[in-house]
Protein backbone atom coordinates (compact mmCIF):
# COMPACT_ATOMS: atom_id res chain seq x y z
CA UNK A 1 0.00 0.00 0.00
CA UNK A 2 2.65 2.23 0.84
CA UNK A 3 4.94 1.17 -2.06
CA UNK A 4 1.66 2.32 -3.94
CA UNK A 5 1.34 5.67 -2.81
CA UNK A 6 5.21 5.78 -3.10
CA UNK A 7 4.57 4.99 -6.51
CA UNK A 8 1.77 7.67 -7.34
CA UNK A 9 3.58 10.79 -5.60
CA UNK A 10 6.62 9.64 -7.78
CA UNK A 11 4.73 9.75 -11.10
CA UNK A 12 2.79 12.96 -9.39
CA UNK A 13 6.39 14.47 -8.88
CA UNK A 14 8.03 13.05 -12.11
CA UNK A 15 4.92 14.56 -14.11
CA UNK A 16 4.96 18.02 -12.67
CA UNK A 17 9.14 18.42 -13.22
CA UNK A 18 7.95 17.72 -17.42
CA UNK A 19 5.27 20.13 -17.48
CA UNK A 20 7.01 23.40 -17.11
CA UNK A 21 9.29 22.45 -20.39
CA UNK A 22 6.56 21.15 -21.99
CA UNK A 23 4.45 24.25 -21.63
CA UNK A 24 7.22 26.54 -22.44
CA UNK A 25 8.14 24.78 -25.40
CA UNK A 26 4.23 24.65 -26.38
CA UNK A 27 4.08 28.51 -25.82
CA UNK A 28 7.24 29.54 -27.68
CA UNK A 29 5.50 27.33 -30.41
CA UNK A 30 1.97 29.31 -30.20
CA UNK A 31 4.53 32.70 -30.30
CA UNK A 32 6.18 31.40 -33.32
CA UNK A 33 2.78 30.32 -35.06
CA UNK A 34 1.43 33.83 -33.82
CA UNK A 35 4.67 35.38 -35.64
CA UNK A 36 4.15 33.56 -39.42
CA UNK A 37 0.56 34.19 -39.74
CA UNK A 38 -0.59 36.88 -37.25
CA UNK A 39 1.14 40.01 -36.80
CA UNK A 40 -0.09 42.73 -38.93
CA UNK A 41 3.04 44.78 -39.13
CA UNK A 42 3.40 45.39 -42.89
CA UNK A 43 6.77 44.16 -43.43
CA UNK A 44 6.05 40.91 -41.71
CA UNK A 45 2.82 41.05 -43.35
CA UNK A 46 4.76 41.15 -46.78
CA UNK A 47 7.53 38.89 -46.14
CA UNK A 48 5.01 36.60 -45.21
CA UNK A 49 2.15 37.19 -47.31
CA UNK A 50 2.72 34.14 -50.16
CA UNK A 51 2.76 31.62 -47.08
CA UNK A 52 -0.09 33.42 -44.89
CA UNK A 53 -2.63 32.45 -48.46
CA UNK A 54 -0.91 28.98 -48.86
CA UNK A 55 -1.78 27.89 -45.29
CA UNK A 56 -4.77 29.45 -45.00
CA UNK A 57 -4.04 31.55 -42.43
CA UNK A 58 -6.76 34.64 -42.75
CA UNK A 59 -4.80 37.07 -44.40
CA UNK A 60 -5.46 41.68 -45.26
CA UNK B 1 16.07 21.91 -18.78
CA UNK B 2 16.83 18.63 -20.88
CA UNK B 3 13.43 18.62 -21.91
CA UNK B 4 12.81 21.54 -23.07
CA UNK B 5 15.96 21.25 -25.27
CA UNK B 6 14.96 17.92 -26.88
CA UNK B 7 11.48 19.59 -27.72
CA UNK B 8 13.05 23.06 -29.13
CA UNK B 9 15.95 20.48 -31.41
CA UNK B 10 13.05 18.27 -32.89
CA UNK B 11 10.74 20.83 -33.68
CA UNK B 12 13.33 23.05 -35.09
CA UNK B 13 14.72 20.31 -37.45
CA UNK B 14 11.26 19.05 -37.94
CA UNK B 15 9.75 22.09 -38.75
CA UNK B 16 12.97 23.32 -41.17
CA UNK B 17 12.41 19.71 -43.27
CA UNK B 18 8.54 20.25 -43.37
CA UNK B 19 8.68 23.94 -44.23
CA UNK B 20 11.47 23.22 -47.22
CA UNK B 21 9.06 20.18 -48.25
CA UNK B 22 6.29 22.56 -48.41
CA UNK B 23 7.69 25.54 -50.09
CA UNK B 24 8.40 22.95 -53.00
CA UNK B 25 4.96 21.65 -53.01
CA UNK B 26 3.53 24.95 -53.28
CA UNK B 27 5.44 25.19 -56.35
CA UNK B 28 3.06 23.51 -57.97
CA UNK B 29 -0.15 23.79 -56.02
CA UNK B 30 -0.92 27.62 -54.26
CA UNK B 31 2.14 29.73 -55.71
CA UNK B 32 0.85 29.34 -59.69
CA UNK B 33 -3.07 30.10 -58.68
CA UNK B 34 -1.90 33.12 -56.05
CA UNK B 35 0.02 34.25 -59.21
CA UNK B 36 -2.88 34.13 -61.49
CA UNK B 37 -5.32 35.60 -58.64
CA UNK B 38 -3.24 38.52 -58.49
CA UNK B 39 -3.32 39.24 -62.27
CA UNK B 40 -7.31 39.78 -61.34
CA UNK B 41 -6.95 41.45 -58.27
CA UNK B 42 -4.55 44.00 -60.24
CA UNK B 43 -6.82 44.54 -62.88
CA UNK B 44 -10.11 45.01 -60.73
CA UNK B 45 -8.23 47.84 -58.91
CA UNK B 46 -7.17 49.34 -61.85
CA UNK B 47 -10.77 48.89 -63.34
CA UNK B 48 -11.58 50.65 -59.88
CA UNK B 49 -9.10 53.47 -60.12
CA UNK B 50 -10.38 54.41 -63.48
CA UNK B 51 -12.48 58.29 -63.34
CA UNK B 52 -16.15 57.24 -64.34
CA UNK B 53 -18.37 59.46 -66.40
CA UNK B 54 -21.17 60.38 -63.64
CA UNK B 55 -23.35 61.62 -66.31
CA UNK B 56 -23.48 58.57 -68.01
CA UNK B 57 -23.81 56.65 -65.12
CA UNK B 58 -26.88 58.54 -64.10
CA UNK B 59 -29.32 56.72 -65.24
CA UNK B 60 -28.41 53.46 -62.69
CA UNK B 61 -28.90 53.69 -58.97
CA UNK B 62 -26.39 56.46 -57.75
CA UNK B 63 -26.03 55.14 -54.32
CA UNK B 64 -25.03 51.49 -55.26
CA UNK B 65 -22.62 52.80 -57.44
CA UNK B 66 -20.77 54.67 -54.84
CA UNK B 67 -20.74 52.15 -52.48
CA UNK B 68 -19.45 49.74 -55.18
CA UNK B 69 -16.66 52.61 -55.49
CA UNK B 70 -15.44 52.52 -52.15
CA UNK B 71 -15.26 49.27 -52.25
CA UNK B 72 -12.99 48.70 -54.72
CA UNK B 73 -10.66 51.83 -53.84
CA UNK B 74 -10.63 50.18 -50.45
CA UNK B 75 -9.35 47.41 -52.16
CA UNK B 76 -7.25 48.92 -54.40
CA UNK B 77 -4.86 50.38 -51.73
CA UNK B 78 -5.37 47.67 -48.92
CA UNK B 79 -2.15 46.45 -49.64
CA UNK B 80 1.00 46.54 -52.10
CA UNK B 81 1.35 50.41 -50.61
CA UNK B 82 3.72 52.16 -52.30
CA UNK B 83 5.90 52.96 -48.85
CA UNK B 84 5.90 49.69 -47.32
CA UNK B 85 8.80 47.13 -48.50
CA UNK B 86 7.67 44.08 -49.94
CA UNK B 87 9.82 41.37 -51.34
CA UNK B 88 10.51 42.28 -55.00
CA UNK B 89 9.10 39.25 -57.03
CA UNK B 90 11.39 36.57 -58.16
CA UNK B 91 14.13 35.40 -55.99
CA UNK B 92 13.54 37.84 -52.98
CA UNK B 93 9.37 37.22 -52.87
CA UNK B 94 10.34 33.25 -52.64
CA UNK B 95 12.95 32.86 -50.57
CA UNK B 96 10.73 34.98 -47.76
CA UNK B 97 8.23 32.62 -48.50
CA UNK B 98 10.61 29.77 -47.52
CA UNK B 99 11.47 31.66 -44.58
CA UNK B 100 7.65 32.19 -43.66
CA UNK B 101 7.34 28.34 -44.31
CA UNK B 102 9.96 27.68 -42.25
CA UNK B 103 8.91 29.84 -39.36
CA UNK B 104 5.43 28.15 -39.27
CA UNK B 105 7.17 24.88 -39.68
CA UNK B 106 8.39 25.52 -36.55
CA UNK B 107 6.15 26.90 -34.75
CA UNK B 108 3.59 23.78 -35.63
CA UNK B 109 6.32 21.30 -34.76
CA UNK B 110 7.02 23.23 -31.60
CA UNK B 111 2.96 23.08 -30.64
CA UNK B 112 2.66 18.79 -32.16
CA UNK B 113 5.97 17.47 -30.53
CA UNK B 114 5.11 19.89 -26.58
CA UNK B 115 1.90 18.23 -26.88
CA UNK B 116 2.89 14.56 -27.52
CA UNK B 117 5.23 14.65 -24.51
CA UNK B 118 2.51 15.20 -22.33
CA UNK B 119 1.66 11.90 -23.20
CA UNK B 120 4.50 10.86 -23.30
CA UNK B 121 6.84 11.62 -26.32
CA UNK B 122 6.06 10.22 -30.02
CA UNK B 123 7.98 6.59 -30.32
CA UNK B 124 7.82 6.01 -34.01
CA UNK B 125 6.90 7.66 -37.33
CA UNK B 126 3.87 6.35 -37.31
CA UNK B 127 2.18 7.78 -34.37
CA UNK B 128 3.92 11.00 -35.41
CA UNK B 129 1.99 10.71 -38.38
CA UNK B 130 -1.10 10.45 -36.68
CA UNK B 131 -0.57 13.34 -34.77
CA UNK B 132 -0.10 14.87 -37.84
CA UNK B 133 -3.12 14.37 -39.18
CA UNK B 134 -4.81 15.85 -36.12
CA UNK B 135 -2.70 18.89 -36.81
CA UNK B 136 -4.21 18.61 -40.21
CA UNK B 137 -7.82 18.73 -38.71
CA UNK B 138 -7.34 21.20 -36.19
CA UNK B 139 -5.19 23.89 -38.09
CA UNK B 140 -6.45 23.12 -42.03
CA UNK B 141 -9.33 21.76 -42.01
CA UNK B 142 -11.36 22.65 -39.42
CA UNK B 143 -10.77 26.67 -40.04
CA UNK B 144 -11.03 26.06 -43.54
CA UNK B 145 -15.09 24.97 -43.32
CA UNK B 146 -16.01 27.99 -42.48
CA UNK B 147 -13.35 30.18 -43.54
CA UNK B 148 -12.27 28.74 -46.82
CA UNK B 149 -8.40 29.76 -47.93
CA UNK B 150 -8.66 32.71 -49.50
CA UNK B 151 -6.79 33.62 -52.31
CA UNK B 152 -5.59 37.50 -53.28
CA UNK B 153 -8.21 39.60 -54.17
CA UNK B 154 -11.51 37.46 -52.71
CA UNK B 155 -12.52 39.62 -49.56
CA UNK B 156 -12.88 38.85 -46.31
CA UNK B 157 -14.83 40.02 -43.17
CA UNK B 158 -12.89 42.25 -40.72
CA UNK B 159 -9.51 40.86 -40.12
CA UNK B 160 -9.07 40.56 -36.58
CA UNK B 161 -13.03 39.26 -36.56
CA UNK B 162 -11.54 36.10 -38.82
CA UNK B 163 -8.43 35.16 -36.94
CA UNK B 164 -10.18 35.12 -33.47
CA UNK B 165 -12.55 32.82 -35.12
CA UNK B 166 -9.84 30.55 -36.78
CA UNK B 167 -7.71 30.72 -33.27
CA UNK B 168 -11.10 29.95 -31.53
CA UNK B 169 -11.87 27.05 -34.27
CA UNK B 170 -8.36 25.17 -33.74
CA UNK B 171 -8.04 25.34 -29.83
CA UNK B 172 -11.84 24.04 -30.04
CA UNK B 173 -11.52 21.21 -32.34
CA UNK B 174 -7.70 20.30 -30.77
CA UNK B 175 -9.64 20.14 -27.35
CA UNK B 176 -12.10 18.40 -29.12
CA UNK B 177 -9.88 15.61 -30.80
CA UNK B 178 -7.72 15.15 -27.12
CA UNK B 179 -10.92 14.52 -25.41
CA UNK B 180 -11.91 11.69 -28.45
CA UNK B 181 -8.47 10.51 -27.91
CA UNK B 182 -7.64 10.34 -23.97
CA UNK B 183 -10.46 10.34 -22.16
CA UNK B 184 -12.51 7.62 -21.59
CA UNK B 185 -15.75 8.11 -20.50
CA UNK B 186 -18.95 8.71 -22.98
CA UNK B 187 -20.00 12.01 -21.54
CA UNK B 188 -16.48 12.95 -22.62
CA UNK B 189 -16.83 11.82 -26.27
CA UNK B 190 -19.84 14.10 -26.56
CA UNK B 191 -18.43 17.27 -24.69
CA UNK B 192 -15.57 16.19 -27.95
CA UNK B 193 -18.38 16.65 -30.52
CA UNK B 194 -19.87 19.50 -28.85
CA UNK B 195 -16.99 21.49 -29.24
CA UNK B 196 -15.82 20.32 -32.46
CA UNK B 197 -19.36 21.14 -34.21
CA UNK B 198 -19.51 24.71 -31.65
CA UNK B 199 -17.84 26.87 -34.32
CA UNK B 200 -19.78 25.90 -37.11
CA UNK B 201 -22.78 26.33 -35.59
CA UNK B 202 -21.84 29.81 -34.41
CA UNK B 203 -20.38 30.67 -37.39
CA UNK B 204 -17.53 32.22 -39.15
CA UNK B 205 -17.01 35.98 -40.07
CA UNK B 206 -19.08 36.27 -43.41
CA UNK B 207 -17.11 38.04 -46.19
CA UNK B 208 -19.20 41.72 -47.36
CA UNK B 209 -18.98 40.93 -51.23
CA UNK B 210 -18.79 37.79 -53.36
CA UNK B 211 -15.17 36.80 -54.51
CA UNK B 212 -13.81 38.76 -57.11
CA UNK B 213 -12.09 36.34 -58.89
CA UNK B 214 -13.31 33.58 -61.27
CA UNK B 215 -15.27 30.70 -59.36
CA UNK B 216 -12.66 28.14 -60.67
CA UNK B 217 -9.50 29.90 -59.43
CA UNK B 218 -11.62 30.70 -56.32
CA UNK B 219 -12.46 26.85 -55.74
CA UNK B 220 -8.67 25.54 -57.35
CA UNK B 221 -6.81 27.65 -54.67
CA UNK B 222 -9.16 26.11 -51.44
CA UNK B 223 -8.93 22.54 -52.72
CA UNK B 224 -4.91 23.50 -53.66
CA UNK B 225 -4.43 24.46 -49.74
CA UNK B 226 -6.30 21.95 -48.23
CA UNK B 227 -4.25 19.41 -50.08
CA UNK B 228 -0.90 21.25 -49.43
CA UNK B 229 -2.11 21.59 -45.84
CA UNK B 230 -2.96 17.63 -46.00
CA UNK B 231 1.15 16.75 -47.03
CA UNK B 232 2.77 19.50 -44.97
CA UNK B 233 1.29 17.91 -41.92
CA UNK B 234 1.94 14.32 -42.95
CA UNK B 235 5.58 15.24 -43.51
CA UNK B 236 5.82 17.23 -40.30
CA UNK B 237 4.08 14.45 -37.71
CA UNK B 238 6.07 11.85 -39.52
CA UNK B 239 9.20 13.30 -39.23
CA UNK B 240 8.54 14.23 -35.67
CA UNK B 241 8.27 10.97 -34.46
CA UNK B 242 10.74 9.47 -36.80
CA UNK B 243 13.38 11.91 -34.69
CA UNK B 244 12.21 12.56 -31.80
CA UNK B 245 13.39 9.13 -30.14
CA UNK B 246 16.92 9.78 -31.54
CA UNK B 247 16.97 13.31 -29.78
CA UNK B 248 15.36 11.70 -26.35
CA UNK B 249 18.46 9.40 -26.18
CA UNK B 250 21.21 11.99 -27.16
Amino acid sequence: MSNLTAARTETAAALQARALPIVSAFLLGVFVVAAAGFVSIPAVHNAAHDQRHAIGFPCH
Amino acid sequence: MQLFRNIVFTAALVGLLAGLAMTAIQQFGTQPLIVKAEVVEQANAEKAAQPHDHAAAGQHDHAALTAQEQAAAAKADHHHDVDEWAPADGAERFIWTAIANVVAGVGFALLLVAASELKGGLTSWREGLLWGLAGFAVFTLAPSIGLPPEAPGVEGAALLDRQIWWVGTAVATAAGLALIAFARSPWAALAAVALIAAPHVIGAPKPPAPPAIPHDLEHGFVVAVIVTGFLFWAILGALAGFLRPRFADA
